[in-house]
């Protein structure tokens, strides 16, 4: 498998029984702490007590808030940044936006390892390509690649949201991929605990015709209003800002300070 | 240990019976305790860990730091299983050797750290149940902290908290060195002396209040002379 190969090392059985979570026997009735990931995940009310031979069907929110769109002069990226570890607060500074290079951009929500780890995989990827081909990926090509590596992991407890935005020869790009197989191209997405609250921000104010600095404050003030409203979200607000000459990093803003900017302006 | 088939469902325990078959499973993890810290500051680095190893209300020994020595420039602190702490930090030394050994360099702090993600991603369906913290001095001399979660997501910090005591610990750190939720003050980096007093009084404030951390305290101070272990008692009980 993908994993095993890159890492080097014979892990050939994947067959472990990831269905029962581990709980540390110190001989007391101790709350089930399983080894929690660092993760925008909201682990399961269901704790780790619970045996399911089928497939979850609630496929809980994980903690974040992820947006992108498009627009006519590209694509606007925003993100929070916060990262739990249950209700524990592990960091406020986590970069959920990565790099993959300098005209391509995936965004982070669920298991804070599992987006990295494999996003790093997929710049390695997206490199190779380059270096094959001898021209750039194209983002639809970009997001194939991701899909389909972790679809061969698909049911064994990977947890990844992501959207793949660049600019290629078609124009600005999108594209929503997740660790359950989902691949759809859009115009727009936000995912996380926060996305409705992103949704209805960025749904009222949308116009494919604004302005580049119309269309970023818009993203920032719907992540604003979702870490608001959403416990799991907060931190900073990261804007990205995609267009025909790659990616440029627009801004930055604590969610505190943003609160008082809009404050005054009521 | 007190099975899920005792209490019914109204929550109040059920009156003694045979109440069918009831799987017991080993559990290959413990908990072991332990604080780990880690502070970057100018030009100087400081890894500072307990030395309590526990296992459920005993005490297995009182001098088993959570710090190791990876390079002249860097230090890692683990806590949490400590089965896997002793294998991963095998592991890593293992690692730093052949990379010496093929790039005639020792590995600068980002490096290991990066190393240090895939290694823990790898076992991402049987995780290593180890808090990480990296502290060290970057290739430009400048200290860096980098703190990990047990599957490997990872991040380069100021300072950093893990372990039993972390959320304890961690909101302190975040008003003394980060001057969060502080108005009207001014922002004076970090000293070494300060940092190191710092950080006394932080790990003695959680021995107050956290069970597993006690005992004794190591400080590694890594400056450009190199790393520098001084030990200080905290309460033992």
């Amino acid at each position: 498998m993908a994993l095993a190969s890159v890492l080097g090392s014979d892990y050939a059985d994947f067959s472990f029984d990831t269905d029962k979570s581990y709980a540390f026997g110190s001989g007391l009735a101790a709350e089930p702490t399983s080894i929690e990931n660092l993760s925008f995940a909201i682990k399961g009310a269901f704790g780790s007590a619970e045996q399911d031979d089928v497939e979850k069907k609630i496929e809980f929110l994980h903690g974040t808030t992820t947006l992108a769109f498009k627009f006519d002069h590209g694509v606007i990226v925003a993100v929070d940044s916060r990262a739990t570890a249950g209700a524990y607060i592990a960091s406020q500074t986590v970069k959920k936006v990565i790099e993959i290079n300098p005209y391509l951009l995936g965004t982070m929500a669920g298991g804070a390892a599992d987006c990295s780890f494999w996003e790093r995989l997929l710049a390695r990827q997206c490199r190779v390509y380059e270096l094959r081909n001898k021209e750039r990926i194209s983002v639809a090509a970009a997001s194939k690649l991701l899909a389909n590596m972790v679809y061969q992991y698909k049911g064994m407890g990977l947890s990844m949201g992501t959207m793949v935005c660049g600019w290629d020869k078609r124009g600005p790009g999108l594209y929503y991929v997740d660790s359950e197989g989902n691949r759809v191209c859009g115009d727009l997405f936000a995912v996380g605990s926060g996305s409705m609250y992103a949704y209805g921000v960025i749904d009222s104010g949308l116009r494919q015709d604004m302005s580049v600095e119309d269309a970023c404050e818009l993203g920032r003030r719907a992540i604003y209003q979702a870490t608001y409203r959403d416990a799991y979200s907060g931190g900073q607000v990261n804007l990205y800002h995609v267009h025909g000459e790659g990616w440029t990093r627009v801004s930055q803003d604590d969610v505190l300070l943003l609160h008082h900017k809009y404050q005054e302006k009521l | 240990m007190i099975s899920a088939q005792s209490f019914g469902e109204n929550g109040k325990m059920k009156d003694y019976h045979h109440t069918g078959p009831v799987e017991y499973r080993f559990s290959p993890y413990t908990f072991n305790g332990g604080t780990v810290l880690a502070v970057a500051g100018e030009d100087f680095a400081i890894v500072a860990s307990d030395t309590r190893l526990s296992e459920g209300y005993s005490i297995h020994s009182r001098d088993s730091p959570k710090c190791y020595k990876l390079t002249d420039t860097t230090v890692i602190g683990c806590s949490g299983f400590h089965g896997d702490c002793l294998t991963l930090t095998k592991i890593i030394d293992a690692r730093l050797k052949m990379y010496k050994h093929s790039n005639n360099k020792m590995m600068t702090s980002g490096a290991i750290a990066a190393m240090l993600s895939t290694i823990l991603y790898g076992r991402r369906f049987f995780p290593y149940y180890v808090y990480n913290i990296i502290g060290g001095l970057d290739e430009h001399g400048k200290g860096a902290v980098y703190s990990f979660d047990p599957v490997g997501s990872y991040q380069r910090d100021t300072y950093k908290a893990g372990g039993s005591a972390s959320a304890m610990l961690q909101p302190l750190l975040d008003n003394q060195i980060g001057f969060k939720n502080m108005t009207g003050v001014e922002h004076v980096p970090l000293s070494k002396d300060k940092a190191v007093q710092l950080v006394k009084d932080v790990f003695i404030s959680a021995a107050e209040r956290d069970v597993y951390t006690g005992d004794a305290l190591q400080i590694c101070l890594i400056t450009k002379e190199g790393v520098k272990k001084e030990m200080i008692t905290l309460r033992r009980d």
